[in-house]
Protein backbone atom coordinates (compact mmCIF):
# COMPACT_ATOMS: atom_id res chain seq x y z
CA UNK A 1 0.00 0.00 0.00
CA UNK A 2 1.15 3.65 -0.87
CA UNK A 3 2.22 5.89 1.80
CA UNK A 4 -0.13 8.33 0.56
CA UNK A 5 -2.98 5.72 0.87
CA UNK A 6 -1.65 4.63 4.14
CA UNK A 7 -0.75 7.82 5.45
CA UNK A 8 -4.10 9.20 4.73
CA UNK A 9 -6.24 6.28 7.47
CA UNK A 10 -3.26 6.32 10.15
CA UNK A 11 -5.60 8.05 12.49
CA UNK A 12 -8.54 5.52 12.11
CA UNK A 13 -6.13 2.21 11.36
CA UNK A 14 -4.08 3.51 15.35
CA UNK A 15 -7.21 4.29 17.14
CA UNK A 16 -9.96 2.42 15.73
CA UNK A 17 -11.81 5.37 14.72
CA UNK A 18 -14.69 4.89 12.62
CA UNK A 19 -18.04 7.33 12.20
CA UNK A 20 -21.53 6.88 13.39
CA UNK A 21 -24.73 8.55 12.04
CA UNK A 22 -25.96 11.25 14.47
CA UNK A 23 -29.51 10.95 12.88
CA UNK A 24 -30.00 7.14 13.62
CA UNK A 25 -27.20 6.35 15.91
CA UNK A 26 -25.44 3.36 13.77
CA UNK A 27 -21.91 2.98 14.17
CA UNK A 28 -19.15 2.23 11.04
CA UNK A 29 -15.96 0.79 11.43
CA UNK A 30 -14.46 0.71 8.97
CA UNK A 31 -15.87 4.07 8.93
CA UNK A 32 -18.27 5.37 5.99
CA UNK A 33 -19.01 9.01 5.22
CA UNK A 34 -22.34 8.14 3.82
CA UNK A 35 -25.48 6.17 5.95
CA UNK A 36 -26.89 3.66 3.95
CA UNK A 37 -29.80 3.95 6.70
CA UNK A 38 -30.37 7.52 6.24
CA UNK A 39 -28.74 8.57 3.22
CA UNK A 40 -28.62 12.07 2.72
CA UNK A 41 -30.26 13.16 5.55
CA UNK A 42 -27.36 10.95 8.15
CA UNK A 43 -25.38 13.35 9.43
CA UNK A 44 -21.70 12.02 10.09
CA UNK A 45 -19.49 12.07 12.57
CA UNK A 46 -16.05 10.51 13.95
CA UNK A 47 -16.80 7.81 16.76
CA UNK A 48 -13.98 6.41 18.59
CA UNK A 49 -14.32 2.25 19.47
CA UNK A 50 -13.88 1.25 22.83
CA UNK A 51 -12.02 -1.72 21.41
CA UNK A 52 -13.51 -4.50 22.50
CA UNK A 53 -15.55 -7.41 20.98
CA UNK A 54 -16.25 -10.92 20.15
CA UNK A 55 -14.89 -13.83 17.26
CA UNK A 56 -17.96 -14.10 15.05
CA UNK A 57 -15.51 -16.37 13.07
CA UNK A 58 -12.13 -17.13 11.82
CA UNK A 59 -9.46 -19.29 10.14
CA UNK A 60 -6.13 -19.81 10.43
CA UNK A 61 -4.00 -18.76 7.80
CA UNK A 62 -1.35 -21.04 6.83
CA UNK A 63 -0.66 -19.46 3.17
CA UNK A 64 -0.50 -15.69 2.95
CA UNK A 65 0.54 -13.13 0.08
CA UNK A 66 4.33 -12.72 0.32
CA UNK A 67 3.83 -9.33 2.46
CA UNK A 68 2.45 -11.71 5.54
CA UNK A 69 4.00 -14.86 4.24
CA UNK A 70 6.44 -14.70 7.17
CA UNK A 71 3.98 -14.20 10.04
CA UNK A 72 2.10 -17.50 9.18
CA UNK A 73 -0.39 -19.23 10.73
CA UNK A 74 -2.05 -16.58 12.17
CA UNK A 75 -5.33 -15.81 12.70
CA UNK A 76 -7.63 -13.99 10.90
CA UNK A 77 -11.01 -13.43 12.35
CA UNK A 78 -14.26 -11.65 11.89
CA UNK A 79 -14.65 -9.34 15.25
CA UNK A 80 -18.32 -7.45 16.17
CA UNK A 81 -17.00 -4.92 18.16
CA UNK A 82 -19.35 -4.11 21.23
CA UNK A 83 -21.06 -1.05 19.73
CA UNK A 84 -22.18 -3.04 16.41
CA UNK A 85 -20.13 -3.60 13.59
CA UNK A 86 -17.74 -6.11 12.64
CA UNK A 87 -14.61 -5.73 11.46
CA UNK A 88 -11.27 -8.30 9.89
CA UNK A 89 -8.33 -8.33 11.84
CA UNK A 90 -6.01 -10.91 13.05
CA UNK A 91 -6.07 -12.32 16.74
CA UNK A 92 -2.61 -12.30 18.22
CA UNK A 93 -2.67 -15.96 20.47
CA UNK A 94 -0.19 -18.00 21.04
CA UNK A 95 -1.83 -21.23 20.18
CA UNK A 96 -3.58 -20.67 16.92
CA UNK A 97 -5.67 -23.62 17.68
CA UNK A 98 -7.20 -21.98 20.71
CA UNK A 99 -8.87 -19.85 18.47
CA UNK A 100 -13.11 -19.81 18.93
CA UNK A 101 -16.06 -18.18 17.90
CA UNK A 102 -17.10 -16.54 20.31
CA UNK A 103 -14.35 -15.12 21.99
CA UNK A 104 -14.07 -11.81 23.47
CA UNK A 105 -10.70 -9.82 22.12
CA UNK A 106 -9.77 -6.60 22.61
CA UNK A 107 -7.97 -4.64 20.47
CA UNK A 108 -4.05 -3.78 20.77
CA UNK A 109 -1.77 -1.67 18.44
CA UNK A 110 0.65 -3.38 16.23
CA UNK A 111 3.00 -3.77 12.96
CA UNK A 112 0.58 -4.88 10.38
CA UNK A 113 3.13 -5.52 7.92
CA UNK A 114 5.81 -2.99 5.55
CA UNK A 115 6.15 -2.23 2.09
CA UNK A 116 9.25 -4.59 1.19
CA UNK A 117 12.28 -4.89 3.47
CA UNK A 118 13.10 -1.26 3.39
CA UNK A 119 9.78 0.25 2.81
CA UNK A 120 7.32 2.14 5.39
CA UNK A 121 6.19 0.11 7.94
CA UNK A 122 2.37 -0.26 8.53
CA UNK A 123 0.85 -0.33 11.52
CA UNK A 124 -2.44 -0.91 13.03
CA UNK A 125 -5.06 -2.61 15.03
CA UNK A 126 -4.62 -6.10 15.61
CA UNK A 127 -6.97 -7.87 18.87
CA UNK A 128 -5.80 -10.16 21.70
CA UNK A 129 -8.28 -12.42 23.70
CA UNK A 130 -9.72 -10.11 26.29
CA UNK A 131 -8.34 -11.77 29.22
CA UNK A 132 -6.79 -9.64 32.86
CA UNK A 133 -3.17 -9.39 32.98
CA UNK A 134 -1.57 -11.98 35.50
CA UNK A 135 -0.46 -10.31 38.78
CA UNK B 1 -37.57 -6.14 -25.25
CA UNK B 2 -36.64 -9.11 -27.64
CA UNK B 3 -35.96 -12.82 -26.89
CA UNK B 4 -32.12 -13.74 -27.27
CA UNK B 5 -30.29 -16.56 -28.20
CA UNK B 6 -27.01 -18.49 -28.00
CA UNK B 7 -25.73 -19.21 -31.65
CA UNK B 8 -22.32 -20.31 -30.79
CA UNK B 9 -19.65 -21.27 -28.01
CA UNK B 10 -15.80 -21.59 -28.01
CA UNK B 11 -13.63 -22.45 -25.23
CA UNK B 12 -9.77 -23.05 -25.09
CA UNK B 13 -8.62 -25.82 -22.94
CA UNK B 14 -7.86 -24.34 -19.79
CA UNK B 15 -4.85 -24.95 -17.66
CA UNK B 16 -1.38 -23.56 -17.22
CA UNK B 17 -0.65 -22.44 -20.64
CA UNK B 18 2.70 -21.25 -20.98
CA UNK B 19 3.17 -21.14 -24.78
CA UNK B 20 -0.03 -18.60 -25.71
CA UNK B 21 -0.19 -15.33 -24.79
CA UNK B 22 -3.10 -13.30 -23.75
CA UNK B 23 -4.28 -12.25 -26.58
CA UNK B 24 -3.83 -15.49 -28.58
CA UNK B 25 -5.98 -17.55 -25.49
CA UNK B 26 -8.99 -14.70 -26.75
CA UNK B 27 -8.29 -15.27 -30.42
CA UNK B 28 -8.50 -19.67 -30.05
CA UNK B 29 -11.68 -18.74 -28.33
CA UNK B 30 -13.20 -16.25 -30.27
CA UNK B 31 -12.45 -18.69 -33.70
CA UNK B 32 -14.27 -21.76 -32.12
CA UNK B 33 -17.41 -19.79 -31.26
CA UNK B 34 -17.42 -18.38 -34.94
CA UNK B 35 -17.05 -21.57 -36.35
CA UNK B 36 -19.47 -23.00 -34.37
CA UNK B 37 -22.32 -20.32 -35.25
CA UNK B 38 -20.49 -21.22 -38.67
CA UNK B 39 -20.26 -17.26 -38.71
CA UNK B 40 -17.75 -14.61 -40.49
CA UNK B 41 -16.03 -12.32 -38.02
CA UNK B 42 -17.35 -9.44 -40.09
CA UNK B 43 -20.87 -10.18 -39.29
CA UNK B 44 -19.70 -9.19 -35.68
CA UNK B 45 -21.34 -5.88 -34.76
CA UNK B 46 -20.30 -5.54 -31.04
CA UNK B 47 -17.72 -7.37 -28.24
CA UNK B 48 -18.28 -7.38 -24.74
CA UNK B 49 -15.04 -8.46 -22.86
CA UNK B 50 -15.16 -10.05 -19.42
CA UNK B 51 -11.45 -9.80 -17.85
CA UNK B 52 -10.47 -8.94 -13.87
CA UNK B 53 -7.25 -7.72 -14.12
CA UNK B 54 -4.53 -7.77 -17.27
CA UNK B 55 -2.96 -5.21 -15.55
CA UNK B 56 -1.75 -6.96 -12.71
CA UNK B 57 -1.39 -10.42 -14.80
CA UNK B 58 0.03 -9.60 -17.73
CA UNK B 59 0.21 -5.85 -17.28
CA UNK B 60 -2.02 -4.99 -20.13
CA UNK B 61 -5.25 -2.38 -19.92
CA UNK B 62 -7.34 -1.25 -22.91
CA UNK B 63 -8.14 -5.18 -23.32
CA UNK B 64 -11.25 -4.28 -25.16
CA UNK B 65 -9.48 -2.13 -27.89
CA UNK B 66 -6.70 -4.66 -28.03
CA UNK B 67 -9.12 -7.73 -28.74
CA UNK B 68 -11.01 -6.07 -31.13
CA UNK B 69 -7.51 -5.34 -33.58
CA UNK B 70 -6.28 -8.28 -33.08
CA UNK B 71 -9.83 -10.42 -33.82
CA UNK B 72 -9.43 -8.46 -36.96
CA UNK B 73 -12.33 -5.95 -36.16
CA UNK B 74 -9.98 -2.33 -36.17
CA UNK B 75 -10.47 -1.90 -39.61
CA UNK B 76 -14.52 -1.95 -38.74
CA UNK B 77 -14.06 -0.03 -35.88
CA UNK B 78 -16.64 -2.94 -34.04
CA UNK B 79 -17.15 -1.67 -30.57
CA UNK B 80 -15.53 -3.49 -28.01
CA UNK B 81 -15.93 -3.35 -24.21
CA UNK B 82 -14.12 -4.63 -21.42
CA UNK B 83 -16.36 -5.60 -18.49
CA UNK B 84 -14.55 -5.82 -14.78
CA UNK B 85 -16.79 -7.42 -11.47
CA UNK B 86 -13.70 -9.32 -10.22
CA UNK B 87 -14.71 -13.12 -10.75
CA UNK B 88 -17.91 -12.31 -12.36
CA UNK B 89 -16.52 -10.40 -15.18
CA UNK B 90 -17.20 -13.23 -17.55
CA UNK B 91 -20.90 -13.24 -16.23
CA UNK B 92 -21.71 -9.56 -16.64
CA UNK B 93 -19.71 -8.85 -19.86
CA UNK B 94 -22.53 -11.72 -21.03
CA UNK B 95 -25.21 -9.78 -19.25
CA UNK B 96 -24.17 -6.89 -21.04
CA UNK B 97 -24.39 -8.44 -24.38
CA UNK B 98 -27.47 -9.95 -23.42
CA UNK B 99 -28.75 -6.59 -23.38
CA UNK B 100 -27.35 -5.14 -26.35
CA UNK B 101 -29.37 -7.33 -28.25
CA UNK B 102 -32.54 -7.36 -26.28
CA UNK B 103 -32.99 -3.92 -26.45
CA UNK B 104 -32.40 -4.43 -30.38
CA UNK B 105 -29.79 -2.08 -30.57
CA UNK B 106 -27.26 -4.24 -31.71
CA UNK B 107 -27.93 -7.46 -33.43
CA UNK B 108 -25.04 -10.29 -33.36
CA UNK B 109 -22.84 -9.93 -30.21
CA UNK B 110 -19.77 -11.72 -29.16
CA UNK B 111 -19.67 -12.38 -25.27
CA UNK B 112 -16.26 -13.54 -23.94
CA UNK B 113 -13.89 -13.59 -21.11
CA UNK B 114 -10.48 -14.32 -20.63
CA UNK B 115 -7.53 -14.68 -18.01
CA UNK B 116 -3.89 -15.41 -18.23
CA UNK B 117 -2.74 -15.93 -14.91
CA UNK B 118 0.05 -17.62 -15.42
CA UNK B 119 2.78 -15.26 -16.28
CA UNK B 120 3.16 -14.18 -13.14
CA UNK B 121 4.28 -16.23 -9.49
CA UNK B 122 1.50 -17.96 -7.57
CA UNK B 123 2.19 -14.87 -4.83
CA UNK B 124 1.66 -12.59 -7.25
CA UNK B 125 -1.79 -13.51 -8.45
CA UNK B 126 -3.13 -14.65 -4.67
CA UNK B 127 -2.48 -10.94 -4.06
CA UNK B 128 -4.03 -10.02 -7.52
CA UNK B 129 -7.85 -11.99 -6.52
CA UNK B 130 -7.71 -10.62 -2.88
CA UNK B 131 -8.15 -7.26 -5.16
CA UNK B 132 -11.71 -8.52 -5.41
CA UNK B 133 -12.15 -8.24 -1.78
CA UNK B 134 -11.78 -5.04 0.27
CA UNK B 135 -8.30 -3.58 -0.35
CA UNK B 136 -8.20 -1.54 2.56
CA UNK B 137 -10.30 -3.02 5.30
CA UNK B 138 -9.73 -7.08 4.21
CA UNK B 139 -6.99 -7.32 2.17
CA UNK B 140 -4.34 -4.84 4.31
CA UNK B 141 -4.59 -6.92 7.74
CA UNK B 142 -3.73 -9.90 5.92
CA UNK B 143 -6.87 -11.61 4.21
CA UNK B 144 -6.55 -13.89 1.27
CA UNK B 145 -9.50 -15.08 -0.44
CA UNK B 146 -9.35 -18.65 0.41
CA UNK B 147 -9.13 -17.00 4.26
CA UNK B 148 -12.15 -14.97 3.48
CA UNK B 149 -13.95 -18.50 2.12
CA UNK B 150 -12.62 -20.46 5.28
CA UNK B 151 -14.34 -17.63 7.56
CA UNK B 152 -17.56 -18.48 5.29
CA UNK B 153 -17.16 -21.97 5.82
CA UNK B 154 -15.91 -22.23 9.68
CA UNK B 155 -19.59 -19.90 10.21
CA UNK B 156 -21.49 -22.22 8.74
CA UNK B 157 -20.00 -25.23 10.24
CA UNK B 158 -20.80 -24.06 13.54
CA UNK B 159 -24.13 -23.31 12.49
CA UNK B 160 -25.59 -25.96 10.55
CA UNK B 161 -24.69 -29.59 9.53
CA UNK B 162 -22.05 -30.08 7.54
CA UNK B 163 -18.87 -32.45 8.40
CA UNK B 164 -15.09 -32.07 6.79
CA UNK B 165 -16.05 -34.92 4.38
CA UNK B 166 -18.96 -33.59 2.44
CA UNK B 167 -17.49 -30.88 2.07
CA UNK B 168 -14.76 -32.51 0.72
CA UNK B 169 -17.27 -34.55 -1.39
CA UNK B 170 -18.09 -31.64 -3.02
CA UNK B 171 -14.20 -31.37 -4.88
CA UNK B 172 -14.39 -35.30 -5.78
CA UNK B 173 -17.93 -34.85 -7.22
CA UNK B 174 -16.47 -32.14 -9.27
CA UNK B 175 -13.16 -33.81 -10.30
CA UNK B 176 -15.15 -36.89 -11.72
CA UNK B 177 -17.10 -34.12 -13.71
CA UNK B 178 -13.94 -32.70 -14.88
CA UNK B 179 -12.76 -35.94 -16.09
CA UNK B 180 -14.87 -35.64 -18.42
CA UNK B 181 -14.33 -32.77 -19.98
CA UNK B 182 -12.12 -32.51 -22.58
CA UNK B 183 -11.29 -28.47 -21.88
CA UNK B 184 -10.84 -29.12 -18.00
CA UNK B 185 -7.39 -28.39 -16.27
CA UNK B 186 -7.51 -31.54 -14.16
CA UNK B 187 -8.69 -34.93 -15.54
CA UNK B 188 -7.53 -37.16 -12.55
CA UNK B 189 -10.44 -38.45 -10.44
CA UNK B 190 -10.03 -37.87 -6.91
CA UNK B 191 -11.18 -39.27 -3.92
CA UNK B 192 -11.85 -37.89 -0.16
CA UNK B 193 -8.56 -38.66 1.05
CA UNK B 194 -7.55 -36.83 -1.45
CA UNK B 195 -8.60 -33.47 -0.21
CA UNK B 196 -8.24 -34.71 3.65
CA UNK B 197 -4.52 -35.78 2.88
CA UNK B 198 -4.19 -31.97 1.08
CA UNK B 199 -2.09 -29.25 2.98
CA UNK B 200 -4.17 -26.66 5.44
CA UNK B 201 -4.42 -23.60 3.08
CA UNK B 202 -7.00 -21.63 5.52
CA UNK B 203 -8.57 -23.39 8.24
CA UNK B 204 -10.74 -25.49 7.55
CA UNK B 205 -10.09 -25.29 3.78
CA UNK B 206 -7.29 -27.77 2.64
CA UNK B 207 -5.67 -26.91 -0.86
CA UNK B 208 -8.21 -30.00 -2.76
CA UNK B 209 -11.15 -27.35 -1.49
CA UNK B 210 -9.70 -24.44 -3.65
CA UNK B 211 -10.28 -23.68 -7.57
CA UNK B 212 -6.71 -23.54 -9.32
CA UNK B 213 -4.83 -20.90 -11.26
CA UNK B 214 -5.71 -21.44 -14.61
CA UNK B 215 -4.81 -19.12 -18.29
CA UNK B 216 -7.91 -19.69 -20.42
CA UNK B 217 -10.66 -17.86 -22.45
CA UNK B 218 -14.48 -18.66 -23.43
CA UNK B 219 -16.56 -16.80 -26.01
CA UNK B 220 -20.48 -16.93 -26.64
CA UNK B 221 -21.97 -15.83 -29.76
CA UNK B 222 -25.37 -14.01 -29.27
CA UNK B 223 -28.35 -13.13 -32.03
CA UNK B 224 -31.96 -11.82 -31.78
CA UNK B 225 -34.12 -15.48 -30.96
CA UNK B 226 -35.60 -14.81 -34.25
CA UNK B 227 -32.56 -14.86 -36.67
CA UNK B 228 -30.86 -17.40 -34.53
CA UNK B 229 -32.34 -20.37 -37.02
CA UNK B 230 -29.96 -18.35 -39.68
CA UNK B 231 -27.10 -19.89 -37.54
CA UNK B 232 -27.62 -22.79 -36.06
CA UNK B 233 -29.87 -25.80 -35.78
CA UNK B 234 -29.77 -25.88 -32.07
CA UNK B 235 -30.17 -22.53 -30.90
CA UNK B 236 -30.50 -21.93 -26.93
CA UNK B 237 -33.01 -19.28 -25.59
CA UNK B 238 -31.61 -16.68 -22.76
CA UNK B 239 -34.76 -16.87 -20.17
CA UNK B 240 -33.62 -15.00 -17.32
CA UNK B 241 -30.80 -12.28 -17.18
CA UNK B 242 -30.20 -11.21 -13.48
CA UNK B 243 -27.72 -9.05 -11.10
CA UNK B 244 -27.51 -8.53 -7.36
CA UNK B 245 -24.71 -6.28 -5.54
CA UNK B 246 -23.91 -7.00 -1.66
CA UNK B 247 -20.94 -4.63 0.30
CA UNK B 248 -17.74 -5.42 -0.61
CA UNK B 249 -16.36 -6.73 2.86
CA UNK B 250 -17.43 -9.96 3.90
CA UNK B 251 -17.65 -8.49 7.24
CA UNK B 252 -20.67 -6.23 6.65
CA UNK B 253 -23.19 -8.61 5.13
CA UNK B 254 -25.79 -9.49 6.86
CA UNK B 255 -25.45 -13.11 7.02
CA UNK B 256 -21.48 -14.47 6.54
CA UNK B 257 -22.85 -17.57 5.26
CA UNK B 258 -26.23 -16.65 3.20
CA UNK B 259 -25.01 -14.77 0.20
CA UNK B 260 -27.68 -12.58 -0.09
CA UNK B 261 -26.84 -11.35 -3.66
CA UNK B 262 -27.38 -14.90 -4.83
CA UNK B 263 -30.43 -15.25 -2.89
CA UNK B 264 -31.98 -11.79 -4.92
CA UNK B 265 -30.14 -12.43 -8.02
CA UNK B 266 -31.92 -16.25 -8.20
CA UNK B 267 -35.51 -15.00 -7.38
CA UNK B 268 -34.83 -11.91 -10.04
CA UNK B 269 -34.25 -14.80 -12.68
CA UNK B 270 -36.57 -17.46 -11.75
CA UNK B 271 -39.37 -14.72 -11.85
CA UNK B 272 -38.11 -13.35 -15.34
CA UNK B 273 -38.45 -16.83 -16.22
CA UNK B 274 -41.58 -17.34 -14.51
CA UNK B 275 -39.99 -20.75 -13.57
CA UNK B 276 -39.14 -22.26 -10.10
CA UNK B 277 -35.69 -23.83 -8.87
CA UNK B 278 -37.92 -27.54 -9.21
CA UNK B 279 -37.90 -26.67 -13.54
CA UNK B 280 -34.09 -26.46 -13.57
CA UNK B 281 -32.08 -29.47 -14.96
CA UNK B 282 -28.86 -28.67 -14.11
CA UNK B 283 -26.28 -25.64 -12.32
CA UNK B 284 -23.26 -24.80 -13.14
CA UNK B 285 -22.45 -22.30 -9.50
CA UNK B 286 -19.50 -20.98 -8.67
CA UNK B 287 -17.11 -23.30 -6.62
CA UNK B 288 -14.09 -21.03 -6.06
CA UNK B 289 -14.37 -22.87 -2.92
CA UNK B 290 -15.88 -26.02 -1.89
CA UNK B 291 -17.64 -23.99 0.94
CA UNK B 292 -18.85 -21.55 -2.18
CA UNK B 293 -20.61 -24.32 -3.87
CA UNK B 294 -22.67 -25.62 -0.91
CA UNK B 295 -24.15 -22.36 0.00
CA UNK B 296 -24.65 -21.72 -3.49
CA UNK B 297 -27.42 -24.92 -3.88
CA UNK B 298 -29.31 -23.51 -1.02
CA UNK B 299 -29.04 -19.49 -1.41
CA UNK B 300 -30.77 -20.75 -5.26
CA UNK B 301 -33.53 -22.70 -3.65
CA UNK B 302 -32.53 -25.99 -4.50
CA UNK B 303 -32.50 -27.17 -1.06
CA UNK B 304 -33.06 -25.38 2.34
CA UNK B 305 -30.28 -24.06 4.24
CA UNK B 306 -27.50 -26.33 5.85
CA UNK B 307 -28.93 -28.99 3.84
CA UNK B 308 -26.58 -29.51 1.16
CA UNK B 309 -24.01 -31.21 2.81
CA UNK B 310 -26.60 -33.94 2.85
CA UNK B 311 -27.50 -33.45 -0.57
CA UNK B 312 -23.91 -33.30 -1.81
CA UNK B 313 -23.34 -36.92 -0.02
CA UNK B 314 -26.54 -38.15 -1.50
CA UNK B 315 -25.05 -37.92 -4.62
CA UNK B 316 -28.36 -35.42 -5.43
CA UNK B 317 -25.65 -33.06 -6.64
CA UNK B 318 -23.64 -35.56 -9.55
CA UNK B 319 -24.22 -36.65 -12.60
CA UNK B 320 -27.51 -39.00 -12.90
CA UNK B 321 -28.62 -36.87 -9.46
CA UNK B 322 -31.76 -34.94 -8.86
CA UNK B 323 -30.04 -31.91 -9.64
CA UNK B 324 -26.54 -32.35 -11.32
CA UNK B 325 -24.02 -29.05 -10.25
CA UNK B 326 -20.85 -28.57 -12.32
CA UNK B 327 -21.19 -31.14 -15.03
CA UNK B 328 -18.29 -28.70 -16.40
CA UNK B 329 -16.33 -29.87 -13.43
CA UNK B 330 -16.55 -26.47 -11.97
CA UNK B 331 -13.87 -23.76 -11.23
CA UNK B 332 -12.69 -26.68 -9.18
CA UNK B 333 -11.32 -29.26 -11.90
CA UNK B 334 -12.58 -27.55 -14.81
CA UNK B 335 -10.12 -24.44 -13.74
CA UNK B 336 -10.49 -20.72 -13.06
CA UNK B 337 -9.51 -18.44 -15.18
CA UNK B 338 -11.68 -15.50 -13.82
CA UNK B 339 -12.71 -12.99 -16.36
CA UNK B 340 -13.37 -16.26 -18.34
CA UNK B 341 -15.35 -18.45 -15.81
CA UNK B 342 -18.77 -17.05 -16.40
CA UNK B 343 -19.07 -17.32 -20.15
CA UNK B 344 -17.55 -21.08 -19.83
CA UNK B 345 -20.33 -21.72 -17.49
CA UNK B 346 -22.87 -20.62 -20.06
CA UNK B 347 -20.71 -22.57 -23.16
CA UNK B 348 -21.39 -25.49 -20.58
CA UNK B 349 -25.28 -24.68 -20.40
CA UNK B 350 -25.82 -24.42 -24.12
CA UNK B 351 -23.44 -28.14 -24.96
CA UNK B 352 -25.70 -29.99 -22.30
CA UNK B 353 -29.12 -28.09 -23.87
CA UNK B 354 -28.15 -29.03 -27.33
CA UNK B 355 -27.20 -32.74 -25.64
CA UNK B 356 -23.37 -32.25 -26.79
CA UNK B 357 -21.97 -32.46 -23.46
CA UNK B 358 -20.74 -36.39 -24.51
CA UNK B 359 -19.77 -38.54 -20.79
CA UNK B 360 -20.98 -35.81 -19.04
CA UNK B 361 -24.48 -35.72 -20.46
CA UNK B 362 -27.32 -34.30 -18.17
CA UNK B 363 -30.11 -37.00 -19.86
CA UNK B 364 -33.02 -34.61 -21.71
CA UNK B 365 -32.11 -31.67 -20.25
CA UNK B 366 -34.06 -28.55 -21.60
CA UNK B 367 -33.17 -25.98 -18.42
CA UNK B 368 -30.25 -25.11 -16.87
CA UNK B 369 -28.77 -22.12 -15.02
CA UNK B 370 -25.30 -20.62 -14.15
CA UNK B 371 -24.45 -18.47 -11.14
CA UNK B 372 -21.20 -16.80 -11.18
CA UNK B 373 -19.90 -14.54 -7.84
CA UNK B 374 -17.46 -11.90 -7.79
CA UNK B 375 -15.35 -11.11 -4.31
CA UNK B 376 -17.06 -13.13 -1.42
CA UNK B 377 -20.40 -12.12 -2.94
CA UNK B 378 -20.08 -8.92 -3.56
CA UNK B 379 -21.46 -9.38 -7.14
CA UNK B 380 -23.43 -12.42 -8.52
CA UNK B 381 -24.67 -12.58 -11.90
CA UNK B 382 -27.51 -15.60 -12.58
CA UNK B 383 -29.22 -16.65 -15.80
CA UNK B 384 -31.64 -19.00 -17.33
CA UNK B 385 -31.69 -21.15 -20.48
CA UNK B 386 -33.68 -23.04 -22.24
CA UNK B 387 -33.84 -25.22 -25.54
CA UNK B 388 -35.51 -22.94 -28.09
Amino acid sequence: MSVPRFWRKIHQRYNLEGTRCTSCNRAFYPPRSFCPDCRRAGVIAPYRFQGKGEVVTFTVIRSASDAFEQQTPFVLAIIRLDEGPRVTAQVVIEDVDEARIGMRVRSVFRRIGSEGESGVIHYGTKFVPDVPYPE
Amino acid sequence: MRDVAVIGIGCTTFGEKWESSFRELFLEAGALALEDAQLSGDRIDALYVGNMSAGRFVEQEHVGALIADYAGMASRHVPSTRVESACCSGSLAFRQAVIAVASGLEEIVVAAGVEKMTDVETATSVDALAAAADREWEGFVGATFPGLYAMIATDYMHRYPLTREQLAMVAVKNHYNGARNPIAQFHSEISVETVLGSPLVADPLRLFDCSPITDGAAAVILAPLERAREFTDAPVKVLATAQASDTIALHDRRDISTLDATVVAGQRAYEMARLTPTDIDLVEVHDCFTIAEICAIEDLGFCAKGQAGRLTEDGETALGGRIPVNTSGGLKACGHPVGATGIKQVAEIVQQLRGEAGGRQVDGAEIGMTQNVGGTGASVAVHIFGRA
